[in-house]
């Protein structure tokens, strides 16, 4: 059994949520830079030009990359014989949301209640996902993600008789509808499978994987593929202002589920994707 | 499409030369509101109160910046997504406001709006937050200063880089955009504007 102080998970989050919003990760950077030289539109090429210098003002001045500096999404990943000591885990969580917010001058956008709306002026709650794996170390995954391609997402409760074509077709209807509102070029994630709420958690998961790795299963790198061509076929490229680069790559994440159903979400995330991780 | 220059406050003629796709640069003071503001705005109007702004003529901005770093004048500041604020849109340029800044569609009864009242609707470029802060010169919160990032902000700003998206003639340059780059066998196609009267 290894010990891990819960005030270490509270230090790791702080300075997460802080990296993440001023230095775009290298699969992100690799990603729009492999999307400027795809795309064919002038105009699509200006903005991804605007992206680029953006992200690099925000990386040089230490300043977030966008003000929408997101909810702060927590995964863990705890090995069985960790032993988390020294307070409750889910209040180190928070008390590290809110140091990081407020040492880094990001932007509170976190409220109390979804219909009182008093903003919590600390960035909490955060949005904390816990799994336990083998072994005695602690992965911390930190995503701080936007509202604006939070708000396009979509789930779908599908008939089996649809089958993939029946996915396909309202993956790519999401993605369409989404349009500029999401700030592409996008990351797709996609859960299909489980039930209504795990579903849900898979797109979100496969928004975690290094942007443009495929799936492991060829036949779902495959479908990756497929999606990510039609939808780049749709014209609404970078900013929506028309362009061949829709989206910057699809992820998959998929699970065995009942035989009455075929759950289909799709989680959008804008080209400012910002996730961080760190392991104790 | 062209280059246009325009300092506030906007007049009628300065709108008319706004066409779809132009890139418009704007000088001068500018105001912020997201969500938040304009349900309160809205509720001023109705109760008879003036806007913390006179609105002829004027410019709104849909940002909610983070909090500035000692010696900045404004932190990251990009747009928000626009259409959470067509339910308000249509008041506020019924009451003279000639331009609104955002990212994403706006709804047919906006672009109506738009139209009715002579107004274009403009975007810059989202989660480019931290280069449009550049052309941010000054920044001073004026109203609703209880609702943090969503207070309303006058700002100076200087040759603010924005594309015209909706002007007042019926053009939609994200649909013009799109369709030039849709591909024919595409499962789902640009929705065309409606026309309006």
């Amino acid at each position: 059994m290894r010990e891990i102080h819960v005030d270490q998970v509270a230090d790791a989050v702080a300075r997460l949520v802080q990296e993440a919003n001023f230095k775009l990760s290298d699969d992100v950077v690799r990603a729009l830079s492999q999307a400027q030289s795809l795309e064919e539109a002038p105009v699509g090429q200006t903005v991804l030009m605007q992206i680029v210098e953006n992200y690099t003002i925000a990386e040089t001045e230490q300043v977030p990359m966008c003000q929408d500096t997101g909810v702060a999404l927590v995964f863990l990943e705890i090995g069985q014989d960790v032993h988390l000591v020294g307070g409750d885990l889910y209040e180190a969580i928070n008390r590290g949301v809110a140091r990081g917010y407020t040492e880094g001058r990001l932007r509170m956008s976190m409220l109390n209640d979804p219909i009182q709306r008093v903003n919590t002026r600390d960035n909490t709650p955060a949005m904390i996902y816990v799994d336990i794996v083998p072994g005695d170390r602690l992965k911390i995954k930190v995503d701080t993600k936007g509202g604006g391609s939070e708000n396009m997402s979509q789930l779908k409760m599908l008939p089996p008789s649809a089958g993939w074509e029946g996915a396909k077709q309202f993956i790519v209807e999401t993605v369409a509808a989404a349009g500029p509102n999401a700030c592409p070029p996008l990351l797709v994630g996609v859960g299909i499978g489980g039930n209504f709420d795990k579903c849900a958690l898979l797109a979100k998961k496969a928004l975690l994987r290094e942007v443009g790795s495929p799936h492991p299963d060829p036949e779902w790198a495959a479908r990756e593929q497929e999606l990510l061509e039609e939808i780049n076929k749709l014209g609404v490229g970078p900013m929506g202002l028309g362009g061949v680069v829709t989206a910057l790559a699809v992820h998959i994440e998929v699970m065995g589920c009942h035989i009455t159903a075929l759950p289909v979400a799709v989680n959008i995330e804008c080209h400012s994707h910002r996730h961080k991780e760190v392991t104790l | 499409m062209a280059r246009i220059h325009v300092t506030t406050p906007i007049t009628p003629e300065q709108v008319r030369q706004i066409r779809a796709g132009d890139e418009v640069l704007i000088t001068g003071e500018i105001y912020t509101a997201r969500d938040a503001a304009h349900k309160r705005m809205v509720e001023d109007l109705a109760a008879g109160r003036p806007l913390p702004f006179d609105p002829e003529g004027a410019v709104i901005y849909y940002v909610g910046p983070t909090p500035p770093k000692p010696g900045q004048v404004i932190g990251s500041a990009g747009p928000t997504t626009s259409y959470r604020m067509d339910k308000y849109t249509p008041t506020m340029l019924r009451h003279g406001v000639r331009l609104v800044i955002g990212k994403g569609y706006r709804s047919d009864e906006v672009k109506a709006a738009l139209q009715e009242y002579g107004g274009a609707y403009l975007v810059a470029t989202g989660g480019a937050g931290a280069l449009l802060a550049r052309r941010i010169e000054e920044a001073e919160v004026i109203a609703y200063e209880d609702l943090g990032a969503e207070a309303i902000r006058r700002l100076r700003v200087r040759e603010f880089p924005t594309i015209c998206i909706n002007d007042v003639h019926g053009g939609d340059q994200y649909f013009a955009g799109q369709s030039q780059w849709v591909k024919p066998d595409a499962m789902v196609k640009p929705k065309p504007p409606v026309a309006s009267e």
